[in-house]
């Protein structure tokens, strides 16, 4: 009997959809909690502490101090000379990785031949880890480099670019080589997505191909924009890999990046200084991935829903 | 009026063309480099390269290495003779590469396993069961996933000082089982899954377990691919978390001990690179794919 009137429960709980049932939310709990568990002990939990130590003045102590560590830290010449750089570095390569990834992504929806391969290719840096390539970098943008012969060649004098005003070029080259693949990927996914129909409304309206790029595409493409946006900011934090592989712990000043700054300061285990340094980098993360959603909320608008 | 265009045409798919194969040799040509230096003798290498890496090795020895150095560095694709030695050397004859490489292992496997499995079934909890408890949770999972390696890396140093793990791997692998990038690409592949399907389970009388088991996991068979090869990428690649976590230098990955190669041995590091590269690359191609559909469907932020 209690068979046949199961349906019909089932039936009335699905009409009150807001509310779940007890069993539900038991259910639901069971398979979060592992996870939800060690989140909240790996990130979450210390992350408070985190901010605790960065309000005290020592860990023996524990006096309140509030904003003396952070002030300490902003003054501190190594934080800003990595910071300044980090900085540097993300501005200049984030939005290069965002347009010439788009533009890869353009290039292979044109009807040229070979195009999965030419997709395979652009994508395989992201296979190489950047500990089997440093050493070709380094044959190739040494001070007797393969790239210097080539700049040498062409009459000019060569370069140090490992120790100079040049080395952020450098590794912006590197960064976009290992990234434009993945974000190409993420590009093309969304074109793809872009509904045809629109495309070929515009196409009769004889609309040009910069035109229907600029009014239809771009507009349908600005949350993947966002996303690719935030997603080599991540990345371009990660670019301290390559620099470390090549130029190890104390490199040429404008190749001091913010991960070398915690580094250094692991290995003095100053947490203080460690714990404002982290609390600083994701308000700034933050506000910058913030001020991303509302400018892309302004500009993709008129698509949604 | 109608062959001019048809020319412009031939002329815009020629010009586009050589774009593309412009960019694809210069994607690929650092690796093919790096494989093909692989397969020189020392000899050869030092010839090529010596005016690069004997630089190093004189101020670390203050002595001139005699050998012949070519004036200039000499990139060349093919070698003069395919030698195996590097790889004899590596894989034979001294261990420590090797270590390293299961190092690399150790650490990288079992995080893609276990933090798959921990994912899926929170990724099956937020598919399954909403509310605005669960949205603020996953909120807080993007925003972590958004945050970069010097914010997280401090947490987690704590939480491993804490619980003495410090300079064992675990420090490295439980920050990695719970990191939540897994959970959010699979919460995206299972909201997929028809809600019907689910439903009409529950009529059959299945049990949440079941549900699970038998259907949103196997359905997302594919993507658990996708999320495993990312993933998979990712560790396999970490420089950052062995450099904090662990002091020993014994139990580093390969990834961080490749650099630390004495440059008198310039060749038989391309060799270690390459061995390394050979799992990703492997994976990639049979695993393409799934690659790019996981990569495509990390893709809209919102939904």
């Amino acid at each position: 009997m209690p068979e046949e009137q199961m349906p019909e429960e089932e039936l009335k709980i699905s009409y009150k959809k807001p509310k779940m049932s007890k069993k539900d939310r038991k259910n639901a709990v069971i398979y979060l909690s592992p996870s939800l568990f060690g989140v909240l002990l790996f990130f979450v939990i210390p992350f408070f502490v985190v901010i605790y130590y960065a309000l005290v003045d020592n860990p023996i102590n524990h006096e309140f101090v509030w904003f003396d560590n952070f002030i300490s830290i902003l003054q501190n010449s190594s934080f800003q000379q990595a910071a300044k750089n980090t900085a540097t570095f993300s501005v200049v390569a984030v939005p290069l990785a965002v347009v010439l990834s788009l533009g890869m992504a353009m290039l292979l929806e044109q009807n040229i031949p070979m195009r999965s391969q030419f997709r395979t290719f652009f994508l395989s840096p992201m296979m190489v880890p950047v500990a089997s390539i440093v050493l070709i970098w380094q044959v190739l943008f040494d001070y007797h480099g393969a790239i210097n012969e080539f700049v040498m060649n062409l009459g000019a004098s060569p370069i140090d670019w490992f120790k100079s005003s040049y080395s952020q070029i450098v590794i912006v080259i590197l960064f976009l080589w290992k990234n434009l693949g993945y974000n190409m990927i993420l590009f093309m996914a969304a074109l793809n997505a872009i509904p045809r129909d629109v495309l070929e409304v515009a196409t009769l309206e004889s609309a040009t191909e910069f035109q229907k790029f600029w009014y239809i595409k771009l507009r349908y493409l600005s949350s993947t924009i966002l996303f690719v946006a935030i997603l080599s900011l991540i990345n371009s934090f990660k670019v301290f890999r390559e620099v470390y592989l090549l130029t190890g712990d104390y490199p040429y000043d404008t190749l001091y990046m913010l991960q070398h700054f915690m580094n250094n300061t692991f290995r003095s285990l100053d947490y203080q200084k460690l714990s404002a340094a982290a609390i600083i980098m994701a308000l700034v993360m933050c506000i910058v991935i913030g001020l991303l959603f509302i400018v892309e909320d302004k500009f993709g608008k008129d698509v949604e829903g | 009026m109608k062959k001019p265009k048809r020319r412009r045409h031939i002329f815009k798919k020629i010009l586009l063309t050589a774009v593309a194969f412009l960019f694809a040799i210069s994607f690929l040509l650092p690796t093919i480099l790096t494989i093909a230096n692989s397969f020189m003798s020392s000899a050869e290498i030092n010839t090529n390269y010596g005016v690069i890496f004997n630089q190093y090795k004189e101020t670390q020895y203050g002595e001139r290495n005699t050998d012949y150095v070519a004036e200039k560095v000499n990139l060349k694709f093919i070698p003069d003779m395919v030698d195996l030695s590097q790889y004899s050397t590596v894989l034979l004859k001294s261990p420590e590469y090797l270590l390293k490489f299961w190092n690399s292992v150790i650490l990288t496997v079992p995080i893609v396993i276990f933090q798959i499995i921990i994912a899926l079934g929170a990724a099956y909890s937020f598919t399954r069961f909403r509310g605005r408890l669960k949205e603020i949770i996953f909120f807080l999972y993007v925003a972590l996933m958004l945050m970069p390696f010097q914010v997280t890396l401090v947490p987690n140093y704590l939480v491993a000082d804490w619980l003495h793990i410090l300079d064992t791997r675990w420090s490295i692998m439980l920050p990695g089982f719970f990191a939540p990038f897994s959970v959010y690409l699979l919460t995206k592949f299972m909201r997929r899954i028809p809600n019907s399907l689910i439903e009409a389970a529950k009529l059959d009388g299945a049990n949440e377990w079941q549900i699970f088991s038998r259907i949103c996991v196997p359905l997302c068979k594919g993507s658990i691919a996708s999320v495993a090869i990312l993933v998979f990428i990712d560790y396999w690649n970490m420089v950052e978390q062995p450099l904090i976590m662990l002091s020993d230098a014994d139990k580093h990955p390969l990834s961080v001990f490749l650099s630390q190669i004495n440059t008198g041995e310039v060749g038989l590091a391309f060799a270690v690179a390459t061995i390394y590269m050979v799992p990703t690359i492997l994976i990639f191609l049979y695993g393409e794919e799934y690659l790019v559909d996981g990569i495509s469907y990390s893709g809209s932020v919102k939904g």
